[in-house]
């Protein structure tokens, strides 16, 4: 029952003796590099100053955003382009209220973040002390794991669990609380032998039994199709999918968070599903014989009136969380494990089958239904604005978003054709996500090309941290797809509140202007003829730049299944015949 | 229908919030929560039962898997299990009635505890069935005060989910 899960690194435990006695704060900096920390987020506080004593010369490369909030979306926003864990420090009371935002985004998405939170001294905590508040009560039920650390002599092994939890199984947020004389405790350093948590065995395979009836259910299906979550990017999994999907011969949708995981580009893929999906997607997950849905969590979003989600279908379910397993929809074919084994072996398993009429259907859906706006409009049309963005980038970027219609738009008009280079919210929704997530992304990849495709509203949220990019000589990149409204609570306003645009417009600063005052580049752009030579001077920028599109601004982001609609109920497929 | 959910968890701080608070985040409904010591001083065991159809205790059970503390999740359909329950309750008792009262204790194989001028206080731990039946039979002689712990179970020993080290 003993046995490590995982294999130590450093030395056995035979030289503990000669291990140095340190402080807390210490432990914490080594500990974090033995993690493998070379990058961290995060603002400073009263009871946190021991541990940012110790950061003052450590080998890590440390961004200060400007509010706790951005720190966790710049972790998360790491995580995701990186593939790494995510790092971000608070002070106790409000920097780790400040926090919670975008620690419950990471947990919803599943992205690898340890959160460090300062708290006041051990023997204050319940009396109401200055700046403490209840983190890991707080945070409970939006972390993978939580923990106070009351005893230094605990403190190494908790952060070393923590990297572990966050990392394996589905990965997730895990928080550790440590009281300021925790920090400047000492205690002996202890040698890495590995993490053994009696309640925490995630499953790394999948069952071979599962496996082998989920491939001969492929091979006896005639309307398969793959429907894939982020689980397929987080599990690295991209090549086994495609590999998978092209020797079964298998159309691919992939939700959201699935957007990289398959490259848009092939005839096969089917985009995305759901709400705002494709309405071939949409139409042939309604219609299809077998559901093959990996790393995906059957959410509302995607799947509609669940009654009649997929109707005539039989689910296969390849998860690495049990819990998501007939969570929502009852499946025939649960397969618990890692993605990238379970389809490594599922394709061994499966035949090539031609589903001459089931691509047929696809493809005449496709010439009848494709994704469309007016392209003929002399007004800046926000898709015509993202068009342009991949025309001029095409998957060179990585694309960040925040929450709303661009969102979507960025969704449907980007062709997305590589794992980890589209990072947006999506089971939290968290408006303001973008510009601290995208500055998460280059701080990871510091060559790459990051590209935040923001709403008026979303950016309003965040827009100090383009301080922290101009700082830090991040040079990300902003395209505000500007209607002056918060998009999508106005489309839903015109069409289920009889066009009561109650509240949802604000008044927007220049953009170009606050972003000048920052020390970043700011450019607008109203009319149609200048998009394309804006993004173009954008891209040649070297410094952090905001480019603020004037876009049409009531424009709505169809098709559209309505709130208890069926997946196949799509409104705005009619708007598309009349452009036709 | 209720089901009887054993888990094994972390004696920690926190914990019992963490069940109680997922429990509470998730819908679930709590029928009973007991929660005691176990053999090992690193670990406490919590009986849950819990109201709703197999669907929803499955959930329940995969929920309650997830969380890092909790070690091991056992449901108990109610045919192979132990289950019992514990009570302490004040009967009025006048002496005219000492003779019936005490016959009823008897009867349930329950215990006289303590006892006072006009009441007195019994203990019985039993089934749910057999603790609802004695509150039945008690009730028309006057209920002064009733505690109960919730219910806690063990598995059958010759059932193949037994509890560890049984």
């Amino acid at each position: 029952m003993k046995k490590p899960t995982c294999s130590p690194q450093g030395d056995s435990a035979q030289n503990q003796s000669a291990l140095p006695i340190k402080t807390g704060a210490e432990i914490i900096v080594d500990t974090l590099i033995e993690q493998g920390v070379d990058t961290m987020f995060g603002y400073l506080g009263g009871v946190v100053l021991p541990l940012f004593d110790k950061l003052y010369d450590a080998p890590i490369n440390f961004i200060i955003p400007r509010h706790e909030q951005g720190g966790a979306h710049m972790a998360d926003g790491y995580a995701r382009a990186s593939g790494k864990v995510g790092c971000v420090v608070a002070t106790s009371g409000p920097g780790a209220c400040n926090l919670v935002t975008g620690i419950a985004n990471a947990m919803m998405d599943s992205v690898p973040i340890v959160c460090l939170t300062g708290q006041v001294r051990t023997d204050l905590i319940g009396n109401d002390a200055f700046q403490e508040a209840d983190t890991t009560g707080i945070t409970r039920p939006i972390t993978k794991h939580n923990v106070i650390v009351k005893d230094v002599k605990e403190l190494q092994q908790s952060i070393r669990e923590a990297f572990y939890i966050a990392k394996t199984g589905r990965p997730g947020p895990v928080l550790i609380d440590i009281p300021v004389d925790v920090e400047v405790a000492k205690c002996q350093m202890t040698p890495f032998d590995g993490v053994n948590l009696a309640g925490y065995k995630p499953q790394a395979k999948g069952h071979h039994r599962q496996i082998k009836m989920a491939a001969e259910a492929i091979n006896k299906s005639e309307r398969p199709v793959l429907y894939v979550g982020g689980g397929v990017i987080t599990a690295n999994a991209s090549d086994e999918l495609r590999a998978l999907a092209q020797k079964a011969n298998v159309p691919v949708t992939t939700t959201l968070l699935g957007l990289g995981a398959y490259d848009q580009m092939r005839p096969e893929s089917l985009d995305m599903l759901g709400m705002h999906g494709t309405a071939y997607a949409n139409y042939a997950v309604q219609e299809c014989d077998l559901l093959i849905a990996v790393g995906a969590r059957f959410d509302d979003r995607v799947t509609g009136k669940l009654k009649t989600f997929a109707p005539s279908a039989r689910f296969i379910h390849i998860d690495i969380d049990p819990a998501s397993i007939s969570k929502n929809v009852n499946v025939q074919i649960p397969v618990v494990g890692d993605a990238k084994y379970i389809l490594g072996e599922m394709t061994k398993e499966v035949q090539h089958k031609d589903r001459k009429a089931w691509f047929d259907k696809i493809a005449d859906w496709k010439k009848c239904f494709p994704l469309k706006y007016d392209t003929k409009s002399p007004n800046i049309k926000p898709q015509y604005v993202i068009e342009q963005l991949w025309e001029a980038t095409k998957d060179n970027a990585i694309i960040v978003t925040g929450v709303g219609q661009h969102q979507m738009w960025t969704s449907q008009f980007y062709k997305h054709s590589r794992p980890r280079h589209f990072i947006t919210s999506g089971g939290l929704g968290t408006m303001g996500f973008g510009l601290p997530a995208a500055i998460g992304a280059q701080a990871a990849k510091p060559d790459a090309l990051v590209i935040d495709i923001d709403g008026d509203s979303s950016f309003n949220m965040t827009m100090g941290e383009i301080c922290t990019a101009v700082q830090y000589e991040l040079p990300v990149k902003v395209c505000i797809i500007n209607n002056g409204y918060m998009g999508m609570v106005r489309q839903w306003q015109e069409l289920f509140y009889g066009k009561r645009y109650s509240k949802s417009s604000l008044k927007n600063p220049e953009f170009a202007a606050v972003a000048e005052a920052f020390g970043a580049v700011g450019m607008t752009v109203d009319k149609k003829s200048e998009v394309k030579s804006a993004i173009a001077k954008m891209l040649k920028e070297k410094k952090p730049c905001v480019v603020d599109f004037k876009v049409e601004r009531e424009e709505n982001v169809w098709p559209m299944v309505a709130m208890g609609k069926s997946l196949h109920e799509m409104d705005g497929l009619d708007i598309f015949e009349s452009m036709a | 229908m209720k089901h009887i959910i054993s888990a094994l968890v972390q004696n920690k701080p926190g914990v019992l919030a963490h069940v109680a608070g997922m429990f509470a985040a998730r819908a679930f409904n709590i029928d009973s929560l007991a929660v005691g010591r176990t053999d090992d001083p690193a670990l406490s065991r919590m009986t849950i039962v819990v109201l709703g159809d197999d669907k929803v205790v499955e959930q329940v059970r995969k929920q309650l898997e997830k969380i890092i503390d909790v070690v091991k999740v056992q449901d108990f359909s109610l045919k192979d299990v132990i289950a019992h329950d514990l009570m302490l309750m004040c009967v009025h008792m006048p002496p005219e009635k000492r003779h019936e009262i005490l016959a009823l204790v008897e009867m349930f194989k329950a215990k006289v505890v303590d006892i006072g001028q006009k009441f007195v206080m019994v203990e019985l731990a039993n089934s749910e069935d057999k603790l609802e039946a004695f509150i039945d039979a008690c009730r028309p002689y006057g209920i002064k005060n009733m505690v109960r712990t919730g219910t806690v179970a063990m598995g059958r020993l010759s059932q193949p989910n037994a509890p560890e080290g049984q």
